[in-house]
């Protein structure tokens, strides 16, 4: 079966599903700006084993081990719920402390300097541009969304180690990652375009497709970020 | 590149699985839950959960199966039947679906598909046709007329006009489903389909008629299709999702690797 090797082979039992009343310090932070359903990524979590709470605070967030920073929607309307909330300080933040982070989709989208989606400044945990795919074949339809195989780049990254070639992850987007720096890119996909699947440095790990919603294999690389251990 | 997807479409009625003839009659074949679960494990790459008694009926949404189906399978699947506004829609992605889909609503007032749009992107947002071949007239010139209320309502809509119109207001795809090929196992209305998927941009998910794994080969190449729904090849045991795959595969339609065909287990 094309899975990754896992710690954990099913669901431990007993697991406490966290809740808003039953916050703790040191576990998988979810952030949540009104941006798509977080409750997916806790759902696959919970599938491989691991907690996790669903947060809007910024103190959580500079507080979490490890956070996921999801997101469906625009790259504007989504980076303003992040400034109201003061979640774009606390991201920062937790990305200068060195707690590990894994950006998804819009998310990733957001780590990167700007968007061409409606011309907005993100994050800038990573230099970077997030371009509109150009016009392309008429049979290569924007946006972007189905399963698509990714061709891991540059040194091997833990996230992507043992990755089969065949692979498939699910995409859905109309935007695509443009770091500057080229090496950072973690895998490319091609749709007209070769274009990033993602992309890490340092403590950040950013992926343009959803592994949440990508079977087994996304499964696998989402419980291998749980026990990451980024070297600076 | 982009893989062709195989979805399979669950008909819940009472939160049973359902099989429909040709939309008379229908027969109860399962838990719906269990057997996304099945088609999950087999490298199924998309589900879409219709709740065929609702649009008559006025059922609610199946809310309860969606959370079940959330918690154990991790691909992307849609609900539909019954959806009439945005709020609906909010129920069920916030119960855990990935797209809903508007049949009747849609037809009956347009733009619940813009406003769905604008409330959750058009990634989220399904136009479902029941499609009827019907003599050309001048209302509807394809000789494709678009039905409501499981087949039973004519509308005088022309089905490539709808789905012109419907790509205008937000919709994000588009399933074409021909009543005269559903659940006769002969294959797809591959003109319908391809006329549809010629005349819009979006992804166009072919409904209707699959018996044989050649059935979808032929819509997905020749009938320009995205993705091909099934249904009773799987339903009834005559396929399972690695055959039908193993057979795209084999005669050149890229698809998804499937766990259960053995083509992915070579690694690294």
């Amino acid at each position: 079966m094309a899975t990754l090797p896992t710690r954990h082979s099913g669901t431990r039992s007993g697991l406490v599903r966290a809740t808003r009343e039953t916050y703790h310090d040191r576990v998988i932070t979810i952030v949540d700006y009104d941006a798509g359903n977080p409750t997916s990524v806790q759902r696959a979590l919970r599938a491989v084993g691991v907690d996790s709470q669903i947060s809007p605070d910024p103190d959580q967030v500079r507080k979490a081990e490890r956070i996921i920073f999801p997101g469906v929607g625009h790259a504007k309307s989504t980076m303003t719920v992040l400034v109201e909330r003061g979640l774009d300080q606390a991201l920062r933040g937790a990305f200068a402390q060195g707690t590990p982070i894994l950006g998804v989709c819009v998310g990733a989208q957001l780590s990167l300097t700007r968007s061409e989606e409606g011309d907005t400044p993100c994050l800038n945990l990573l230099p970077g541009t997030v371009r509109r795919f150009p016009e392309l074949p008429r049979e290569l339809k924007v946006p972007h969304m189905g399963w698509n195989r990714i061709l891991p780049r540059g040194r091997p990254h833990p996230l992507l180690e043992g990755l089969p070639e065949e692979n498939e992850f699910y995409f859905v987007h109309s935007y695509y990652l443009e770091p500057d720096d080229h090496e950072s890119v973690l895998a490319t996909s091609t749709h007209g375009i070769e274009f990033a699947a993602g992309f890490a440095r340092a403590n950040l790990a950013a992926l343009q497709f959803h592994p949440e919603k990508s079977g087994p294999l996304g499964l696998a690389l989402l419980e291998r970020f749980t026990r990451w251990t980024p070297t600076c | 590149m982009l893989k062709k997807r195989v979805i399979s479409c669950l008909d819940v009625r009472d939160g049973k699985l359902a099989k429909s003839v040709k939309f008379q009659g229908t027969v109860d074949i399962g838990d719906p839950v269990q057997k996304a679960k099945e088609y999950y494990d087999a490298g199924l790459d998309e589900l879409v959960f219709y709740d065929i008694t609702a649009s008559h009926e006025g059922r609610g949404i199946l809310l309860e199966v969606v959370r079940r189906v959330a918690e154990q399978v991790f691909i992307p699947f849609s609900v539909g039947g019954g959806l009439r506004t945005v709020s609906d829609a909010g129920r069920v992605l916030e119960a855990g679906a990935e797209k809903v889909n508007y049949n009747s609503a849609a037809v009956q007032r347009p733009e619940v598909l813009a406003e769905a749009c604008r409330a959750f992107g058009a990634q989220c947002v399904v136009l479902s046709m029941d499609v009827l071949r019907t003599a050309p007239t001048l209302q509807v010139p394809s000789g494709f007329e678009v039905v409501t209320h499981g087949g039973r309502t004519r509308q005088g809509i022309d089905a490539i006009e709808w789905a012109r119109r419907a790509e205008q207001l937000g919709a994000g795809e588009i399933v074409v489903n021909s009543i005269d090929a559903d659940g006769t196992r002969q294959g797809y209305d591959i003109q319908l389909t391809r006329q549809i998927a010629d005349a819009v941009s979006l992804p166009v998910i072919a409904s209707g008629g699959g018996g044989e794994s050649e059935h979808l080969r032929e819509v997905l190449s020749e009938g320009h299709a995205d993705a091909a729904l099934v249904a009773s090849m799987l339903h009834y045991g005559s396929h399972t999702v690695g055959e039908i795959k193993g057979y795209l595969s084999q005669h050149g339609i890229p698809v998804r690797a499937s766990p259960s065909n053995g083509s992915t287990s070579r690694g690294k």
